[in-house]
């Protein structure tokens, strides 16, 4: 199957093909992956603070069985793998975007496989805040709003985007993905052209693209991450 | 004024109850210095939450000014907190806010409006001896310039009551003396009542007035620094006073009895007690053990005497010493 991929034909058809389709391509997959982390960080991102702040012991305790329900809830959608999540979830995507094909259609399904994997990891980053400061907090008179707003967050940041950067690159991911049901960006050139035509070409350049975006986000999470931490001295 | 009455707090635990705190009763007077010591585990950071009510007492009352603290709702709490600052072993800054923002803190939790509470947090940088750190971030400075400005968020609320957790035990000697410097300053100053929480007793000799000794959750002995320290009554006390004889300094073996002495006062330190007492009763004793320490002007000390395995000397010579003025005598022979 290899040994024509480079032929000069091939190449010039592959080139062709990704002149027209590569810049919507990219378009639509930076859009879903852009709107799909923001609505997923809306929703994950409180799920994340209840889980730490509502404990037992936290700073803003919760009832047992409201706890309890968001981590069973969580931890549902988190087993469900992409693939077939997309498959169950079509019924709500069309009530809510009226249709169940194309960018906007995959968005839904993104949502929800993103914004319980970004409640755990804000989870995550949230428990590593000192609970020596947080009680210090306490000690000058901080409600439990103000500690989650003025303490655990900002605490946080760095931890926060170094976090947001893995969902991010794991959304762009699953943005590939919903090329399989209809969803657009460089995972529907992908398949449509390297599964269903045999033009791997075009395919092995969807999939070189698809790691660059990985690099750039990447590399910028990493960056701004390190560049706000006031604990590197400098 | 700060009273503790019948203060009890107990922590359910995995292996069962964990009484951290038993019966405590204490009266800390405004502008006390007060000092708590104990080793690690005797319950004294339980007790100073307590006090601000970061740990809900078991029973007991901690009223403080005529204001019973566990009586209060959250809001009421959270505005008396404010009267009440605290510092810490390890500063408990907040690590991605420079020192102002720090400073500023509580103000702004509080709803005091930015440019006050920066002119308050530039005017406390002042008096904690740091007005060019303003925009330095926690992690750039030193553990002892951190818990100035710490110190300096705790008085930004204008609080009558400072609550020192350990506050110098994770400094070197040199900057625990500067520290304790600031905290008196602060204290003679502004008036704040402090209290000290430590397990080091040049701490307490340092500053404070008054002092508890807290050993297994119970306050063993309490009072001025300098009678507590002079004339220590239970083992707990002695152990915090002179460290030193804690493990090998009393002697083991069969036919040696121990009696430790601990002594006050520029007299009995002077008097040559041991000498008299063998012109006096002819018991003579070997000195396995002798220090003296100054507190303020008075002097005390302790010495571990030891003598043949014979129940009438040492019986004897207990009541020889005992008679002494400003002298304690206990046998601590090993069994």
């Amino acid at each position: 199957m290899f040994e024509r991929m480079f032929a000069p034909e091939v190449m010039e058809e592959a080139f062709a093909i990704l002149a027209e389709e590569m810049p919507l391509a990219l378009w639509e997959t930076a859009y879903a992956t852009i709107l799909a982390t923001l609505f997923a960080v809306i929703l994950g991102l409180p799920l994340g603070v209840l889980l730490v702040a509502g404990e037992r012991n936290g700073v803003l305790p919760l009832p047992g069985w409201l706890l309890k329900g968001i981590n069973v809830v969580v931890n549902l959608l988190r087993s469900v793998p992409f693939l077939i999540l997309m498959i169950m979830v079509i019924p709500l995507t069309r009530l809510i975007v009226g249709t169940m094909v194309g960018t906007v259609a995959s968005i839904v399904p993104l949502v929800i496989a993103a914004f319980p994997f970004i409640a755990r990891l804000v989870e995550s980053s949230l428990r590593e805040v000192d609970a020596n400061i947080i009680e210090a907090a306490q000690s000058m008179g901080a409600s439990p709003c103000q500690i989650i707003l003025q303490v655990m967050l900002p605490e946080s940041v760095p931890s926060l985007i170094s976090n947001l950067t893995i969902a991010v690159t794991t959304i762009l991911g699953y943005t590939a993905m919903s090329g399989i049901i209809g969803g657009g960006g460089l995972g529907k050139i992908a398949i449509n052209y390297g599964y269903y035509r045999y033009k791997y070409l075009v395919m092995l350049f969807a999939v070189v693209l698809l790691v660059v975006l990985v690099q750039i986000f990447q590399s910028l999470g990493t960056r701004l991450a390190a560049g706000l931490d006031r604990r590197i001295k400098r | 004024m700060i009273e503790i009455r019948d203060l009890t707090k107990t922590f359910q635990t995995a292996d069962g109850r964990v009484e951290a705190l038993k019966n405590i009763n204490l009266t800390i007077q405004d502008k006390d210095i007060y000092g708590v010591i104990g080793m690690s585990g005797a319950g004294k950071s339980t007790l100073v939450r307590c006090v601000n009510m970061l740990e809900r007492p078991t029973s007991g009352t901690v009223v403080i000014d005529g204001q019973d603290m566990g009586s209060l709702g959250p809001a009421a709490l959270r505005e008396a907190r404010r009267g009440i600052t605290m510092i810490f072993q390890n500063f408990n800054l907040l690590m991605q806010r420079n020192c102002l923002s720090n400073i500023r803190f509580p103000l702004k939790l509080a709803g005091v409006k930015k440019e006050e509470a920066e002119r308050r947090a530039m005017e406390l940088l002042e008096l904690v001896g740091l007005p060019d750190k303003a925009k330095a971030y926690p992690a750039q400075l030193s553990g002892g310039q951190q818990q100035r400005i710490a110190i300096a968020r705790a008085l930004a609320t204008d609080p009558k009551i400072l609550l020192c957790d350990e506050a110098t035990s994770a400094l070197d000697p040199k900057t625990t003396h500067s520290i304790l410097e600031l905290i008196q300053d602060i204290n003679r100053r502004l008036g704040i009542t402090v209290i000290v929480i430590t397990h080091q007793m040049s701490v307490v000799e340092e500053i404070c007035n008054r002092v508890a000794i807290l050993d297994g959750g119970e306050v063993v002995e309490e009072g001025e620094v300098a009678s507590v320290f002079s004339r220590p009554r239970s083992a707990a006390a002695r152990r915090m006073v002179f460290p030193e004889l804690e493990g090998d300094a009393v002697p083991k073996g069969a036919g040696v009895r121990t009696i430790q002495i601990v002594y006050r006062g520029a007299v009995a330190a002077m008097e040559p007690t041991i000498t008299q007492m063998a012109i006096d009763e002819h018991i003579t004793a070997n000195i396995a053990y002798a220090s003296t320490r100054a507190i303020g002007e008075k002097a005390y000390g302790t010495m571990l005497l030891t003598f043949p395995d014979d129940d009438e000397t040492v019986r004897r010579a207990m009541a020889y010493l005992g008679r002494k003025e400003d002298v304690t005598v206990e046998e601590v022979s090993h069994v």
